[in-house]
């Protein structure tokens, strides 16, 4: 019998790449993704890294299959955007070795900006989409993934969901092993030219043709014939769901959901009386169903935004009302930690009246109260890009009070693109770099500018600073975040100077390991004023008493001493730990 | 084996992902199927967070839903208030009684409900514990989740002897004896 274990989706998607003998790995974190490369980096016969951006990540991959090893890149949905321009021409060259792109859809918004379909990228990129529905087939169709991908000469999508990549299920181990390394000859299909291109469209076409036809007969692809009154197609983890309420239903269960199986969707429509198409996000298949004039219910009756669940069908299939109302309480937003320097940030640019365009990550909940200074979040790198885009558009007096927020890995990712674009066409904004020494945002990953590799290997870490000054920024400036003082100054000059400047706001993130303030905070009441001037920044360690003075949460508070730095009265005091 | 539901619920930060690896290492151990679905990313920046364990002979979806839940752990006790309709009927809640003001409540906007333990004493069977004073008399505040655990223990199918023995897999090397302190005192209670 095979060895059992519980995982993590996402980890046995690393555990299936290792089994497949997968060489490289690479990754740009990402929410719901990020688990993937932090597993693989744990078997030492994989080559695992992060990448400065998806982009980046999914052309190393690239490269390591056309020279002739298995490799994969993963990614979140929105990744995938950025490493699209990829994506789409290595669908026309193929593969060498095996290669694989894992990208995490995030149905419901647990940690993203949008809620895009990956599914629809993998039909206009013509890449199969392969979408496991538990951890045992996260593993099971990582392996198969690089099967398909060598025997159609395809890069192939293995496209998971927060609810798949974050839930534990029990997993069956395999053996790795390493096919090996394909030899590599010199082929035009690598190197895609109009001439090569237009050769390659129509083989891109006849594979998809074939692989349609064959996946009426793979395994992955599953008939569950029961009870044919009602018959579901579904696919992921909205199967799961189906099997909760429907036991006893007849279903076609897809495992390959694109290219979708013409003659085995149609079998299992004449099959049934009631066909429901039950997917979360987009009516991929529910419209391919329909293309092909097969009678189907689906988004009439589910929605096209959030996670599924299987009281969704109780109540839309079966009629049963679940009885239970949630009670009315307050909302529990996430917030800034204790201690974390952009809490001080924030406060001292909402202090001086500034607007900020905002980016991806931790900052981003400088949006929200009691803050309220990010005005704009669009995607990765974003805020410079777009403070260019306003000075350009309404001038200098705009945005002589705004700032863009860009944390240390976003700037690294693509606000290196957008710095060198205000320095190249003449801005005179001001961008903060947030450097807090880590990707705080998807729990503490290292990048180029921290000194140190997905597994821990100590490397030179490359200066952001010098990096602005090799762009002929003149005006580059370090402040610590916990000096207000300073801060404020800074901010005010460069916003006042009438050219391009960059502040880089250091202090490392108070969840980093190793990271701790030797203080924590007291509150004398006698000295509280009850002036409020404390709570400004929505510290979750300062409380106030039903009698209006202060008090710390000893648990919570951090040491940053932010608040001390803010009470005119000496009612907050640090003390030595 | 009729697929069993328990929920943990907190804010986050809390410790609710250790809580969540132990329960699911007790029922491996004891040979069921085991599904356990978490929260990772944004909401564990203080957000509520929530993590669903189900076993059984069988478990098909990952997540316990509306009225559905044999056993709540709430680390909070808005928290608690917040799911406590994902409770059975005849479910059972555990309230670690402290309270965090979300920041909603720390802005002004909102107000923390009152009695709230005692509210829903009024609906389901409510065991609470101040984990964190317990947790400060042992010494070590950290481990107020392992006696939050250790009084839930007691309305689930598993010897103490398995918990010890999970828990000693599970809570790193340094800390095994405390977190089973914890865990003790919480049974006890």
């Amino acid at each position: 019998m095979k060895q059992k274990e519980i995982m993590l989706g996402n980890a046995a998607i690393a555990r299936g790449a290792w089994e497949a003998g997968v060489k490289v790995s690479a990754a740009y974190p990402g929410t719901p993704s990020t688990e993937i490369s932090e597993n693989i980096v744990t078997y030492p016969e994989v080559y695992a890294e992060w990448s400065p951006n998806e982009k980046v990540a999914a052309e190393v991959a690239i490269g390591a299959s056309i020279a002739g090893s298995r490799a994969m890149v993963s990614m979140k949905h929105v990744g995938l955007n950025v490493a699209s321009d990829p994506l789409y021409s290595v669908s026309y060259i193929g593969v060498n070795a095996g290669l694989l792109f894992c990208v995490a859809d995030d149905p419901g918004l647990y940690s993203s900006q949008n809620e895009q379909d990956t599914r629809l990228i993998g039909a206009s990129s013509h890449v199969p989409v392969l979408e496991p529905s538990d951890s045992k087939e996260a593993l099971d169709f990582t392996k198969f993934a690089f099967e398909l991908s060598e025997k159609y000469d395809t890069p192939v999508i293995l496209r998971t969901t927060t609810r798949l990549g974050h839930s534990q299920g029990t997993v069956e181990l395999g053996e790795r092993v390493v096919p090996k390394d394909k030899p590599y000859e010199r082929n035009m299909k690598n190197i895609m030219m109009p001439a090569s291109a237009k050769m390659r469209h129509p083989v891109v076409e006849a594979r998809e043709i074939q692989l349609a036809k064959d996946a009426c007969s793979l395994p992955v692809n599953r008939l569950e014939m029961a009870d044919t009154s009602i018959g579901f197609i579904t696919s992921g983890i909205a199967y799961q769901y189906v099997k909760e309420v429907f036991p006893e239903a007849s279903v076609l269960k897809l495992g390959l959901v694109y290219p979708l199986p013409d003659d085995l969707l149609k079998d299992f429509a004449s099959k049934v009386d009631r066909l429901i198409v039950f997917e979360e996000l987009e009516p991929f298949i529910e419209t391919y169903l329909k293309s092909l004039g097969i009678k189907c219910e689906g988004k009439e009756l589910f929605t096209r935004q959030g996670e599924y669940s299987a009281n969704m069908l109780r109540e839309k299939l079966k009629d049963e009302k679940v009885d239970a109302k949630a009670a009315n309480v307050p909302n529990r937003p996430p917030i800034l930690c204790p201690g974390c320097p952009h809490r001080s940030t924030f406060y001292v640019l909402k202090k001086l009246g500034i607007h900020a365009c905002g980016d991806i990550g931790c900052y981003t909940l400088g949006a929200v109260d009691p803050l309220n200074v990010v005005d704009t979040t669009v995607c990765m790198g974003a805020s410079i890009s777009m403070l260019h885009g306003m000075e350009k558009a309404r001038g200098r007096e705009f945005i002589k009070n705004w700032v863009a927020v860009i944390g240390d890995s976003t700037f690294m990712h693509t606000g290196i693109n957008s710095l060198e674009n205000m320095a190249y066409n003449r801005s005179s904004a001001t961008v903060m770099i947030l450097d807090n020494s880590t990707t705080g945002m998807t729990g503490h990953q290292d990048h180029a500018a921290t000194g140190k590799t997905l597994d821990g290997t100590e490397v030179p870490a490359i200066s952001i600073y010098k990096l602005c000054k090799a762009m002929n920024i003149e005006h580059v400036v370090e402040v610590d975040a916990f000096n207000t003082v300073e801060l404020e100054k800074t901010v005010k000059e460069e916003t006042a100077r009438e050219e391009l400047s960059v502040i880089i706001v250091c202090a490392p993130c108070a969840l980093l390991k190793g990271q701790k303030f030797p203080y924590k905070v007291k509150a004398i009441p006698e000295k509280c004023k009850k002036c409020g001037m404390c709570l400004k920044p929505g510290c979750p360690a300062i409380k106030k008493r039903p009698d209006g003075t202060i008090e710390i949460d000893d648990t919570l508070c951090n040491g940053c001493g932010l608040c001390t730095q803010l009470c005119h009265f000496g009612a907050l005091e640090k003390y030595e730990l | 084996m009729i697929t069993k539901n328990i929920m943990i619920v907190g804010v986050g930060g809390q410790g609710t992902l250790l809580t969540s690896r132990i329960l699911g290492g007790l029922m491996a151990d004891a040979g069921y199927d085991v599904k356990i679905s978490e929260v990772h990313g944004m909401a564990q920046r203080g957000g509520s967070v929530v993590t669903y364990v189900r076993y059984g002979d069988k478990v098909a979806e990952p997540i316990v839903e509306e009225g559905q839940a044999d056993v709540l752990i709430a680390f909070e006790r808005l928290e608690a208030l917040r799911y406590a309709h994902f409770l059975k009927k005849e479910g059972v809640l555990i309230i670690n009684d402290e309270r965090i003001d979300p920041m909603p409540v720390v802005t002004g906007a909102a107000e923390y409900p009152g009695e709230i333990i005692e509210t829903l004493k009024e609906k389901v069977t409510v065991y609470s514990i101040d984990a964190m004073a317990e947790a400060k008399k042992l010494g070590n505040q950290r481990v107020f989740n392992l006696v939050v655990l250790g009084m839930a223990a007691r309305h689930m199918d598993f010897s103490k002897e398995d918990w010890i023995k999970v828990i000693s897999e599970k809570v790193p090397k340094k800390t095994i004896d405390i977190n089973i302190k914890a865990f003790e005192t919480g049974y006890q209670s």
